[in-house]
């Protein structure tokens, strides 16, 4: 059973302010097989993103599958709010990028 | 109004950030919209322009969008309405706005119309008067409720209006309405529920257009959209030739910003999009129905608030050396521990933003190892004063210069700098507000006042 990495099978994979205090990621699909190939396998979860970005799991605000536009959405808590001194990211549009190359593993044909 | 239908068109999601297109704007005024409208603001920006009380986009490009809009809502003699006037929506920023619709009504010799303007700032006094009388002011997005201390923090604070001023204001019989810091959703909601379209469909349709031409595809911005209300339904339809509003595209923007897509909280209430359906109407529009608004009981208003932290300097430093390079965290932690030694007994702050190991996502970067062949160290510095502020940056610019690294070979300098100085930035500031204030009367905070224009 091969992989495919996210970024060959999402159409969008994106980072956005949510307000003040929260950053948004949106990962949608064009492909109604690739959406759910993505969400069975379990790989985007809370825990996982925790993991990836190296925060505890409070820090997760939202987790959603959203079929209406065949996407998975989550958000998380800001260390600071945006634009605050010391911070690199003011809208939180480059925080996406540890996500494009996650393994997803291929259905079994 | 009597009308089974009202359209509305939206050139721009936010005002001047970049000039409007024009194309699709003229197209949209071919379809006699009954109201053109954008919003003008954003707590995107960053907490800066609230706290200096500025705009970060040009002049030149907010007349530009406004002269726009203003000539053919006139000629069609239609309201125009404006957002959040001037990026951040404070009252010198209303003021501004309906300066420059007075001097564009005499360039174009346009008779004589009323502009209905409103004011959202809050006076601290106010709140510290709440908070006296025991009332809570709830923070959100996991923030604590408000304490005097943060309010004693903030310079500029801002109430997010709902629907009312802007009712208020098309009550007062407004052709031309400058809204202070208001919800985006709802410039376009007022209208539509002053005619006695249901809050539901209403909100929607504020919801839906206010980031104009994102709710379409591909990714296109400043392009129109149009945005038609009847009993039954929301249609939004792309005005630009190669765009289209797509069922997918439709969804897909109830995500945009927000960290539910199925939810969106407005002073007064909260919108539920869990159940709309969306249809492909025409190539180019998208038809959305069943969204539902849910009043909250006591009424509330979000605040905004920005807060000086100091004035601030900036000075950037290159590296090239792969032995400095994989002991950077040392060189930075010797001009710390530097400008500590200097600095130890004063407040100041001293950031260092490292481009080549993680200068974009600082702790959540999970790549920890360095692959770059060279680096480049922005360093922060900030301090009550410009002259201290302007000192921290250079001690903490020039101590990396001066690190002392055991096994270096070149010992002529750790860090290549592209000038010796270090230059002023604009002042640091955060947002130390993000709460929601209970109030009597949803008008509470907000002043709708009225003036003249043309001839």
């Amino acid at each position: 059973m091969g992989t495919k990495k996210l970024h060959e099978l999402a159409k969008t994979i994106r980072s956005k302010n949510a307000g003040v205090d929260k950053i948004t990621f949106d990962i949608i699909f064009k492909k109604k097989e690739n959406y759910y190939l993505v969400k069975k396998s379990k790989v985007l979860t809370k825990e996982s993103i925790a993991k990836l970005y190296n925060i505890p799991m409070e820090r997760i605000a939202d987790f959603v599958e959203f079929e209406p536009a065949l996407a998975i959405k989550f958000t998380i808590y800001r260390s600071k709010p945006s634009g605050s001194e010391g911070e690199g990211d003011i809208y939180g549009c480059q925080q996406y990028a540890p996500l494009l190359d996650l393994e997803i593993p291929q259905a079994n044909v | 109004m009597s009308n089974d239908t009202l359209k509305f068109l939206c050139p721009t999601g936010h005002l001047s950030t970049i000039p409007i297109k024009k194309g699709s704007f003229y197209l949209g005024v071919k379809e006699k919209p009954d109201f053109i409208l954008a919003d003008s603001g954003s707590d995107d920006i960053g907490p800066v322009p609230l706290g200096t009380d500025t705009s970060p986009n040009p002049l030149e490009w907010q007349k530009h969008d406004l002269e726009l809009m203003l000539v053919e809502s006139r000629k069609l003699g239609v309201p125009m309405i404006i957002g959040s006037a001037g990026d951040t929506g404070s009252n010198s920023r209303v003021d501004m706005f309906v300066n420059i619709i007075k001097e564009l009504a005499e360039k174009h010799n346009i008779p004589k119309f009323k502009v209905g303007y409103f004011y959202s700032q809050v006076d601290k006094e106010y709140l510290i008067n709440k908070l006296n009388k025991g009332q809570i002011i709830e923070g959100l997005d996991g923030r604590p409720n408000l304490t005097i201390e943060d309010i004693n923090k903030t310079d500029h604070i801002l109430a997010v209006a709902g629907v009312h001023p802007y009712i208020k204001a098309l009550e007062m019989g407004a052709d031309v309405i400058i809204g202070g810091r208001g919800s985006d959703c709802a410039i376009f909601a007022a209208p539509a529920i002053k005619a006695g379209f249901s809050e539901d469909l209403s909100y929607y349709l504020g919801k839906v257009m206010e980031c104009a031409s994102f709710c379409a595809e591909p990714y296109m911005g400043k392009e129109s959209i149009l945005g038609t209300i009847s009993k039954d339904d929301v249609k939004v339809k792309a005005l630009h030739p190669d765009a289209a509003c797509t069922i997918s595209s439709v969804a897909g923007h109830a995500m945009y910003e927000r960290s539910n897509p199925n939810y969106e909280h407005v002073a007064g209430g909260m919108l539920d999009m869990s159940n709309c359906k969306y249809e492909q109407y025409d190539a180019k529009t998208c038809r959305i129905t069943g969204p539902k608004f849910i009043p909250t009981e006591q009424y509330k208003v979000k605040l905004e608030g920005s807060g000086k932290i100091g004035e601030r300097y900036i000075g950037i430093a290159g590296v090239r050396d792969p032995y400095t390079i994989e002991h950077i965290d040392d060189v930075i932690q010797w001009a710390r521990d530097e400008t500590k030694e200097r600095f130890g007994n004063i407040d100041y702050h001293l950031y260092y933003h490292v481009y080549g190991k993680n200068g974009v996502m600082g702790d959540l970067e999970p790549i920890k190892e360095i692959r770059s062949h060279e680096l480049c160290i922005v360093v922060e510095g900030i301090a009550s004063t410009k002259e201290i502020a302007q000192e921290v940056a250079m001690m903490g610019l020039k101590q990396l210069f001066y690190a002392r690294l055991p096994e270096v070979k070149g010992t002529a300098g750790s860090v290549a700098l592209p000038f010796d100085e270090v230059l002023p930035a604009p002042p640091a500031y955060r947002w130390t507000m993000n709460h929601i204030v209970p109030v009597d009367d949803p008008m509470e905070l907000f002043t709708v006042m009225m003036t003249v224009a043309g001839k």
